[in-house]
């Protein structure tokens, strides 16, 4: 029996008058990853950023229905706990510039003014670096700045600075759109690695990395969520006439 | 045939254009350097340690100095800065940060007003404010000084925030860093050396202004190190104090030619100033 970690009930969200995200209701189960696909402006970096509360900061941005994380609404929690409990990871690797690699992995503690003892940040820094398959290629340049490193290896900072705040559920929004190829795929085995752990929502629009990363799909379009099921039901046996379409490259 | 003519006299206008362009470039250096190098000439001879450290002596006396205008001149300029540096930062990020709302559109027109704001008014309005009722005073020099410098602060702090990726803002809202701590922490940081900059040139503009002290700190004769009470001298008032005493040009120690001392004093003062400008933005500059 799987349990749910994170559950949407009659999600909406909206940009001023622009209905952008209609009636989500979802159920995530703990320790899998969970694609989310569908063409540009269909709403699901939308609804991602609504899970841990990013939404909001958009200026006219409001959203309504319930996120339940560990059955809590994360709307009546505050911001800064929801999202010290769901890390994140953008498009674009966006580590501190000012900072070295040592510190981006534990900015969540530094810059809030968490004081760790040195060796305990030794070993933060460390897990994390490992978890995300960057240590050995970093571990003599730890004082360099974060912006030293090649885009992929930004990236995978990135994922170890959300890691290092020992998360419950990692979001990830379209992580490889800005990666060559061969740093898309060693993002893509850390997935796999990584949902030992965490649970994954990945945003993407490319559905071949849908297929090959993810145990579940959701497939939005137009802001409704159409279809949600097992990844190789859905490429091989998709329910809805307009999946069908996607997937078969009629629309994108 | 035709055509061949045509791209050569093409390139010929290009290769003409390039060289008026170069010799135009050119030709504003040399009032700079013409400036520079009388001062240079006229000043540099009359500065030695004693006048550095001696205060003024009436016509005629031995070793003269403007020790007391180079400490006013200092402590007016600092207590201006601390005033306005940590105001105008504040506006700056806030401007940054709230692209429309009403405040912000009217705190930018003020701004933009403020700037063109000729100092002697600042200097009167000063002058009406607080002379009146307490006469000379050297805080109130720096209070007019200190609003010449807020523009220049806010303005290069906004610009240098605006072009930061909001991804920056995003990736410490994500670690779950509160407004202030993403404000204090990712931002002023990344932007340090801009809103840096902008400092330094405020203080390098404000440290040679002389109409908004003329009604505010006064001129004075004596060494005065208390703000609340009392004229102090400064460089530039030095100068224009100086130049308008009787002197001769012949007398190493004449008025006149402690205003030529003074003169380079605050003109390397104000070139340093910005070289070092120069040389901390590109040394601290963040890498995005």
């Amino acid at each position: 029996m799987e349990s749910t970690i994170v559950k949407s009930v009659d999600y909406n969200a909206y940009f001023g008058d622009n209905h952008v995200v209609k009636n989500v209701n979802i159920e995530i189960p703990k320790n899998h990853v969970i694609a989310v696909m569908g063409p540009s402006g269909c709403g699901k970096t939308t609804f991602l950023r609504g899970i841990n509360r990013m939404h909001e900061l958009i200026p006219n941005a409001k959203a309504t229905g319930k996120i339940l994380l560990n059955n809590e609404d994360v709307m009546q929690m505050h911001p800064i706990f929801v999202r010290l409990k769901i890390g994140m990871v953008f498009q674009r690797p966006n580590p501190f510039p000012n900072l070295s690699i040592y510190d981006n992995v534990i900015a969540g503690y530094k810059l809030n003014g968490i004081k760790l003892p040195k060796d305990k940040k030794d070993q933060i820094v460390e897990e994390s670096l490992t978890k995300v398959a960057l240590w050995k290629e970093v571990k003599d340049s730890l004082t360099k700045k974060g912006s030293f490193l090649s885009g992929g290896q930004q990236q995978r900072l990135c994922i170890a600075r959300a890691v290092a705040m020992a998360p419950e559920v990692l979001l990830f929004d379209e992580p490889t759109s800005a990666l060559d190829p061969i740093s898309t795929s060693t993002v893509e085995e850390l997935f796999h690695e990584l949902k030992k752990n965490y649970t994954l929502i990945i945003v993407t629009h490319n559905m071949q990395q849908a297929a090959r990363v993810s145990d579940r799909t959701a497939f939005f379009y137009v802001g409704e969520l159409v279809e949600y099921d097992d990844t190789k039901k859905m490429f091989t046996n998709p329910k809805d006439i307009r999946t069908q379409n996607y997937i078969t490259g009629r629309f994108s | 045939m035709n055509s061949s003519t045509n791209i050569k006299y093409r390139i010929g206008k290009s290769s003409g254009m390039q060289i008026l362009t170069t010799i135009l470039a050119f030709s504003i250096v040399i009032p700079l350097i013409l400036i520079l190098l009388f001062i240079l000439k006229s000043g540099i001879q009359h500065i030695n340690w004693q006048f550095l450290t001696n205060v003024y002596k009436p016509a005629g006396e031995p070793n003269p100095g403007i020790a007391h205008a180079l400490l006013g001149t200092l402590l007016i300029v600092v207590l201006a800065s601390v005033v306005s540096i940590p105001i105008g930062i504040m506006c700056g990020v806030y401007l940054s940060e709230n692209k429309k709302s009403k405040l912000a559109y009217w705190s930018s027109l003020c701004v933009d007003v403020l700037q063109g704001v000729p100092s002697i008014v600042v200097g009167i309005v000063i002058f009406a404010w607080m002379h009146q009722r307490f006469g000379y005073f050297a805080l109130s020099g720096s209070f007019a000084l200190g609003i010449m410098m807020l523009p220049i602060i806010i303005r290069s702090t906004e610009e240098t925030l605006k072009l930061l990726p909001d991804s920056l803002k995003e990736a410490g809202f994500a670690l779950g860093m509160p407004f202030h701590r993403v404000i204090l922490k990712v931002i002023i940081p990344c932007g340090f050396s801009g809103i840096l900059s902008g400092i330094m040139l405020s203080i390098a503009r404000v440290s040679g202004e002389t109409a908004p002290l003329l009604f505010t700190a006064g001129v004075s004769h004596y060494l005065s190190s208390n703000v609340f009470k009392g004229p102090m001298q400064s460089l530039p008032l030095l100068i224009y104090d100086y130049y308008s005493l009787p002197s001769s040009e012949t007398d190493p120690n004449s008025f006149i030619n402690q205003a030529w001392g003074a003169s380079v004093i605050l003109l390397v003062f104000v070139l340093l100033l910005n070289i070092s400008t120069k040389l901390i933005t590109r040394k601290w500059k963040v890498q995005l």
